[in-house]
């Protein structure tokens, strides 16, 4: 899975399902950026054939409503959208 | 972006704004934000063919699609009820005067299993038998709401500028 990884301090599993074009997804790398956790983050819309169908059908488990971005928690925690307030509650 | 980039996406935002501006509708004023929208949408023009929302995943089938094409139906009730639309290039005179922030909001495009991909014999024959003895068929455009009656819907819709293939049938 051609997933993109950026260091930082390990907060457990944290995966970041965004589009390369929406600017509330940029605002959510750049949160979690600046919150200096580990995560890896992956551009579902330049995805092609099975690895964007097969991501397609794991994001929607998370949120069926297939919208971005959709971040997923160590602890199953599923935060949709750029909720700041939610990703600083649960990151720090 | 390269320099030829930047030239098509200012003029896009120029064109575009003048546009909305003269329908009744703002871009939202922190420029950066809405040109980095913009040449996204310059970017999904070029890899699907339509200028799909930037914020939304594109199927890349403009008939599945129709209802993301920017500017999306969704705009008008977002704006009505977030003061604003879901990727924040329209916005309220609201947010525009600084009385209200803008934030990220819901999205309101039903999950893929819930979506209604009309044909276009469901079109044409809409509503049909509510109301035979209209002379002309009523046509609705997906993005204002604009209606007018006529044959067939305008090319392009005299409101807000999106082409026919917006329309549907509506009585
Ligand atoms: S109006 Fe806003 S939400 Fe709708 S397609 Fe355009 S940028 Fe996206």
């Amino acid at each position: 899975m051609p997933m993109e990884h950026v260091d930082g301090e390990d907060k457990g599993k944290i995966v970041l399902f965004a589009l390369s074009t929406c600017q509330w997804c940029r605002k959510t790398r750049l949160l979690l950026e600046e919150l200096k956790v580990d995560f890896n983050y992956i551009y579902v819309d330049l995805l092609e054939g099975e690895e964007r169908s097969e991501i397609i059908e794991e994001v929607k488990k998370y949120n069926p409503q297939l919208s971005f971005p959709t971040l997923v928690l160590d602890d199953g925690d599923v935060i949709v959208g750029f909720n700041e307030e939610g990703i600083r509650e649960a990151l720090t | 972006m390269s320099q030829a980039d930047d030239a098509r996406v200012d003029e896009f935002y120029e064109r575009l704004k003048e546009q909305v501006e003269e329908a009744g509708y703002h871009l939202n004023s922190d420029v950066e934000f809405t040109k980095a929208l913009l040449e996204s949408i310059l970017v999904n023009e070029d890899r699907y063919g339509y200028g799909a929302c930037p914020c939304r995943l594109a199927s890349g089938i403009k008939e599945e699609d129709l209802d993301i094409i920017c500017p999306c139906y969704y705009r008008d009730p977002d704006l009505e009820e977030y003061d604003a639309c879901y990727c924040g290039l329209y916005v309220s005179g609201d947010i525009l005067s600084g009385k209200k922030q803008l934030t990220a909001i819901p999205e309101r495009r039903p999950a893929p299993d819930e979506r209604i991909v009309r044909s276009e014999d469901e079109t044409e024959t809409l509503g049909l038998e509510s109301i035979s003895n209209l002379p002309l068929p009523v046509w609705r455009c997906g993005v204002c709401g604009y209606l007018c009656a006529r044959e067939g819907p305008p090319e392009i819709c005299p409101i807000c500028k999106v082409s026919k293939e917006r329309f549907e049938r509506f009585i």
